[in-house]
């Protein structure tokens, strides 16, 4: 009976710690890969020294001060960039999306590869090859100035136009893709069925199709959004002097200054900055709506 | 410096590098140089004497028959003509790894392994003259030189290169290949000589001038503006540069602040003057066929170097330091001189250069030509006389430089 008993206590225990035992390798994976470099960069950031004499953790806020101060313009100048570079992908990614999903027919997967193409390209290089289109005398704007339809000292090159469109081109497929894969989904019959209620097509797609797709939008959004706010490739290859995003700020402090825990600093504003976006735009649309997305 | 490109950009530039691999043969390159190290027995005096420093770093040391030399990509013909003659010279192998992108990150590789005294996988090595170098040299992680076992050095090094601010009397570092940092035009769009560091803030070229990123360059440059020599300058004068070069921003004169890929926007006309490197516009008008011009101008240009040094924690310092008198041969220098289009430390290697020329024919004789010819490989005694070295930055200033002059090219 006692024997019986403790076999029974080994199984239940067994069977409760069971769960916590296979979700263990995720949460080592996160340990290591997430929380650990999280936790450098906050106490990198609030650190004092120098590269060639060692670096003390001294509790200096200081450092989040200084990097507000020093950057505050280049970091608003991102976050702008990215916003703007985020609504145009919109604005181009979800009739491309929508075309796809309700039109594509047997072809829907040759026209998502073609989306996806331009991947097998370095980014780095695509973004160069912008660089040589732009170019005030390139096969563009020279052309066009050759014959007459845009005054000679027309440029596009290192500005924030080029900058913004530079970032939309290289994240569009990020926005389609989420956005593809809910409309995709998506039951037509509903579709019907406000038609069927005597709506038009203009009032089926605002009031059904583009509320069940906010989802896929909103998924597009953020992964837009993040990635391009803190990009420096762009803003490097494709922008002027006035066009410096925080990225290559980090970047040089970094690498070229040695400036460690100001560069740490910088990291974490950015990521509050960006978190403090993104969840003020998740409330904004419906927090069920996040919480579905994650779901997936 | 970063003005290198990257391997694949380099490989998509230099759609030429199969003429030179194949115009490279090892002909001519072996049994040219025994004299050199015949002579290191006989104890030809080295310039700088040795220090009691360097005596005893060197005293237990011998030849290990190896040696690992990291440098920059594109700093040496892929075929590798001058190590190949230095091992069947010597016996000694050699690793060779083109390891270094840039300062900033190779100092931060090796600097942890360096502070623990330990080896760092590496016996000859190559940086730039600047703050990374200098802090090198501050801490002490570098093999005083052993100027006996140097009779190359001694004899065909220039002598500017003997009595640099950074290094005076070469006692850890001595030059791989050199460089000015001078203005560069595109005669196609600028209608005048360009003479003068002025002329990067003359407002007839709003939005069409290039400026370097790098704080010490670009600082460089301010300076000359203000009428200072950057070696002599300090915090005050940094403060009037960096004010200089914010007016210059201001006046909407600067396009862009360029970290290296300034060559393809000046000869497209994007930009129709830059500050630039001397090799660079060798090179783009060599193999491009463009007519940039480059200027040393009368306020003052930079020469910089790319420095061989041994660090102190080497496992096999003192073939490494065979290797590095051996690419002192005038023979050898003029084949890297040929491959690399910077400007060489030996200035015999000129000779050379076109007595090859004068054997070759073709395509062959043209190129040796055109480098033994140039200003930009073989600098004359005039510009010489313009060229200055760079801002003494170290660990104790540099809080005080840098960030003066990121504020203008990062704003």
């Amino acid at each position: 009976m006692t024997m019986a008993a403790t076999r029974e206590g080994k199984r239940g225990r067994t069977a409760r710690l069971a769960p916590y035992a296979l979700v263990l390798p995720g949460w080592l994976w996160l340990a290591l890969f997430f929380v650990a470099p999280i936790a450098s960069v906050i106490s990198m950031s609030l650190m004092t020294g120098g590269l060639a004499a060692g670096y003390t953790f001294t509790f200096e806020i200081g450092n989040y001060a200084r990097a507000v101060e020093l950057y505050w313009e280049q970091i608003l100048r991102s976050l702008l960039y990215g916003g703007l570079a985020t609504l145009l992908c919109v604005a181009i990614g979800y009739p491309v999306a929508y075309w796809i999903a309700f039109k594509g027919g047997a072809y829907k997967s040759t026209y998502l590869l073609l989306v996806l193409l331009p991947f097998f390209v370095s980014f780095v290089l695509r973004t160069i090859s912008w660089g040589f289109i732009l170019s005030d005398n390139g096969v563009v704007l020279g052309t066009l100035k050759s014959l007459g339809l845009l005054p000679g000292d027309f440029g596009v090159l290192n500005s924030a136009t080029a900058v913004v469109f530079g970032l939309a081109y290289n994240f569009l497929p990020f926005m389609v893709l989420p956005i593809y894969a809910v409309l995709e989904r998506m039951d037509h019959g509903v579709v019907e069925a406000a038609h069927d209620l005597y709506a038009g097509r203009v009032q089926a797609f605002v009031r059904v199709v583009l509320p069940m797709s906010l989802p896929g939008v909103f998924a597009g959004v953020i992964m837009v959004f993040i990635p391009t706010s803190a990009d420096y490739v762009n803003a490097t290859v494709l922008g002027g002097a006035d066009n410096t995003m925080i990225g290559k700020v980090i970047q040089t402090q970094y690498l070229v200054n040695n400036a460690y825990p100001l560069a740490a600093a910088i990291t974490f504003i950015l990521m509050a900055a960006l978190l403090i976006g993104i969840f003020s735009y998740a409330k904004a649309l419906g927090t069920e709506q996040v919480m579905e997305v994650q779901a997936r | 410096m970063t003005r290198r490109l990257t391997p694949a950009q380099a490989a998509f530039a230099r759609g030429l590098t199969q003429p030179r691999l194949n115009r490279r043969s090892m002909l001519g390159l072996s049994g040219l140089t025994a004299a050199g190290f015949a002579l290191s027995a006989c104890g030809v005096e080295g310039q700088g004497g040795e220090s009691t420093s360097s005596k005893g770093f060197w005293d237990d040391k011998k030849s290990n028959g190896r040696v690992n030399f990291a440098n920059w990509p594109l700093y040496m013909d892929p075929g590798k003509p001058e190590l190949k003659a230095f091992t069947e010279e010597t016996g000694i192998k050699v690793d060779y790894d083109e390891a270094i992108q840039d300062n900033p990150s190779f100092f931060g590789k090796i600097q942890p392994m360096l502070a623990q005294a330990e080896p760092i996988g590496y016996d000859l090595m190559v940086l730039t003259n600047g703050i990374e170098l200098n802090k090198l040299i501050g801490l002490n992680y570098l093999a005083p030189l052993d100027h006996s076992r140097l009779p190359n050095f001694a004899e065909h090094a220039a002598d500017v290169y003997k009595k640099t601010s950074y290094d005076s009397g070469n006692r850890y570092t001595i030059p791989y290949a050199s460089g000015i940092t001078g203005i560069a035009y595109n005669p196609e769009y600028v209608d005048r000589e360009i003479t003068s560091v002025a002329d990067l803030w003359d407002t007839a070229f709003e939005d069409k001038v290039g400026m370097f990123a790098d704080p010490q360059e670009l600082a460089n440059f301010g300076l000359f503006y203000t009428g200072v020599d950057p070696a002599d300058s300090d915090q005050r004068d940094w403060i009037a540069a960096a004010d200089a070069l914010q007016e210059q921003r201001d006046k909407g004169l600067v396009r862009r602040y360029y970290s290296q890929d300034y060559i393809q926007p000046l000869s497209n006309g994007d930009i129709w003057m830059s500050m630039a490197w001397s090799g660079d516009i060798f090179q783009q008008n060599a193999e491009e066929g463009t007519n940039l011009k480059f200027v040393v101008p009368e306020e003052g240009a930079t020469l910089w170097s790319d420095n061989m040094m041994i660090p102190s924690t080497a496992k096999n310092p003192v073939d490494a330091l065979m290797l590095m008198d051996f690419l002192y041969d005038p023979e050898i220098a003029a084949g890297l001189t040929e491959y690399i289009n910077y400007i060489t430390p030996v200035p015999a290697s000129r000779g050379i250069l076109r007595e090859k020329a004068a054997e070759a024919s073709g395509d062959e004789k043209e190129t040796l030509e055109r480098v033994a010819d140039s200003s930009l490989v073989f600098p004359t005694e005039e510009d010489y006389a313009k060229l200055h070295d760079y801002v003494p930055v170290t660990s104790e200033n540099e809080e005080e430089f840098a960030p003066l002059f990121l504020a203008v090219s990062q704003a």
